[in-house]
């Protein structure tokens, strides 16, 4: 890269943009972004049938011989579950598609504001987090009748809102790694093993030791615990777990944007 | 940079691996000019582009864009861009790709406006990704034009067009540049520089191989070419009046001309043994592959 240092334009004050048409820039952006995706059922429909179907069987109707306590844990992993995918492939897919299709290219010539791309990706992430939580939330206290107080179940949604940032984070890497159509097997390695080994489908003392010692090494570990915590199924300080998924998520963000400067 | 100068590479060089794409490039867009950049496929017309536009860096040399880096949104906020290749969204609608666009800017032209001038106003309500390609290609020049950009770079707009479907974007770029707009063309179509364009610069091998009025060039493009089997000496035929050069290629001669009339009837006297002989009006990849030729002649001779 080399420095450039210009004196400034001399008819810069007709570019001038006021902070209002930045604001509202961000605001197309992120509009944008959410309808693009509320349109294409392809995309959104997966993220939330498998979730639901999933806590549907083995949460609400297998689990019911298992009592309340069941449905309640894993309201709980399959919550997180749910809440991975919007951020693994709702970034991933799309920023690898978006990589390979020119659209991130001609994003960046255009007077786009700094970040407004990402953002908008986030927020839609963040939406969809939210309507997987309070659709699993639906089920649990309607239909496996799981006691839970508003304080748990607004818990229990803020984590899935907010903890879908480390993942939005982890599939924004993948989607720099990968163009296009080869993104989207890749990510499912990285889904599919991560859940298993966190103890997200079973709980994690049914799994051999040498893997339960590892699961502190997989971020959906943590978002994990912060939601049994939520649901009041474990009584344990949330912070550290908050800390790793927070150090987890800033690292993937670091290496995805270096690698976008680099690589475009 | 003086202020007529709207984008400027100076000795740019780029340089993927081995591959040399720009090999210290001078180009500078003056206000409210047509230039149009031609070149076979791999001359640099694309890295040239991008490096006004701020998508790849310089290894060597300077691009500007209003006399700041390009990579200033300032300095982009008085540009429009089209692309070669941009796959938008395809559950959006028209109109709202165009008011997404005019977002980014702070005084953009108005939607209406914009519509009618691309020739998009019915296709407003209509999803991108059921557009057929050529309305595509309309979409996007829309979005490149809806900021009232000062420079607008359009590369490749017209590729896959027929005659009577460019007219309207022809049409447009002329508005745009009566109204002070410079504009950055580029193109395969030596139709589409002329009538168009105020300057042309050609680009092969990574290098600016001619620059100059659209006139300049077509006195270059508009030579013939003449292949004959003949014993007549290449280098006295090259002296003679109206022969821009003559060279023997594997037991061929061959001419280029402005005037192959004359030159073919003097041929004629000349070698009564003539045979093969073959006339054909130059295309613009024989006026590019001579360009070539000559630069790389001049290199060896220097």
């Amino acid at each position: 890269m080399h420095a450039v240092t210009l004196p400034a334009a001399p008819s810069a004050a007709m570019s001038a943009m006021p902070p209002r048409r930045v604001l509202g820039a961000y605001l197309a952006e992120a509009r944008s972004e959410c309808l693009r995706y509320l349109r294409a059922p392809g995309f959104m429909l997966p993220i939330l049938l498998f979730p639901g179907l999933f806590y549907l069987v083995f949460g609400v109707l297998m689990g019911k011989s298992e009592g309340a306590d069941a449905a309640r844990y894993l309201l709980a992993s399959y919550g997180v579950f749910g809440v991975m995918s919007p951020g693994l492939f709702g970034f991933g897919v799309s920023l690898a598609i978006e990589r390979d299709g020119g659209l991130l290219t001609l994003k960046r010539a255009l007077p786009m504001p700094p970040g407004a791309y990402l953002l908008g990706k986030m927020l839609m992430a963040m939406a969809a987090a939210a309507v997987v939580v309070l659709m699993l939330l639906a089920m649990a206290m309607g239909i496996a009748r799981v006691a839970l107080t508003p304080v748990q179940a607004a818990a229990l949604l803020a984590t899935g809102v907010l903890g879908v940032l480390p993942f939005c984070a982890l599939g924004m890497l993948v989607g720099t790694l990968f163009k296009g159509q080869g993104a989207p097997g890749m990510l499912q390695l990285v889904y599919l093993p991560m859940s298993f080994l966190s103890g997200l489908w079973f709980p994690l003392s049914m799994l051999p030791k040498l893997l339960q010692q590892f699961a502190p090494l997989w971020p959906s570990y943590h978002l994990d615990r912060v939601a049994l915590v939520a649901v009041g199924i474990v009584r344990e300080p949330v912070l550290p777990h908050v800390l790793v998924l927070a150090g987890f998520g800033a690292a993937f963000f670091a290496l995805a944007l270096r690698r976008l400067r680099r690589v475009g | 940079m003086t202020d007529t100068h709207v984008a400027r590479l100076a000795a740019a060089a780029k340089r993927y691996g081995t591959l040399t794409a720009l090999d210290g490039v001078d180009l500078a867009v003056r206000r409210g000019e047509l230039l149009a950049v031609l070149g076979p496929n791999g001359a640099g017309k694309s890295t040239s582009i991008g490096l006004l536009l701020g998508l790849i860096r310089p290894d060597a040399g300077r691009a500007e864009l209003f006399g700041l880096d390009p990579q200033r949104i300032e300095a982009r906020r008085r540009i429009g861009v089209m692309l070669q290749s941009a796959n938008l969204p395809p559950t959006l609608r028209v109109g709202e790709l165009l008011r997404l666009t005019m977002s980014y800017y702070p005084n953009p032209r108005g939607y209406d406006e914009t519509a009618a001038l691309a020739g998009i106003a019915d296709l407003l309500l209509r999803p991108y990704g059921k557009l057929s390609g050529g309305q595509q290609r309309r979409v996007q020049f829309a979005l490149a034009l809806c900021g009232r950009p000062e420079l607008l770079f359009l590369d490749e707009p017209t590729v896959g067009m027929d005659i009577d479907a460019r007219q309207k974007p022809w049409a447009a770029m002329r508005a745009l540049v009566a109204e002070g707009c410079a504009v950055v063309l580029t193109t395969h179509y030596l139709e589409e520089a002329e009538a168009l364009a105020q300057r042309v610069v050609v680009l092969g091998q990574g290098r600016v191989l001619s620059e100059g009025s659209v006139d300049d060039l077509r006195k270059r493009v508009a030579l013939t070419r003449i292949r004959c089997v003949s014993d007549l000496d290449a280098d006295a035929v090259a002296a003679w009046p109206n022969v821009a050069s003559a060279a023997r290629e594997h037991g061929h001669l061959r001419i280029a001309t402005a005037q192959a009339e004359a030159v073919v009837r003097r041929l004629l006297g000349a070698d009564p043994a003539l045979a093969e002989l073959e006339v054909q009006r130059a295309g613009l990849a024989e006026a590019f592959a001579e360009l070539t030729r000559d630069t790389a002649a001049e290199q060896e001779a220097a």
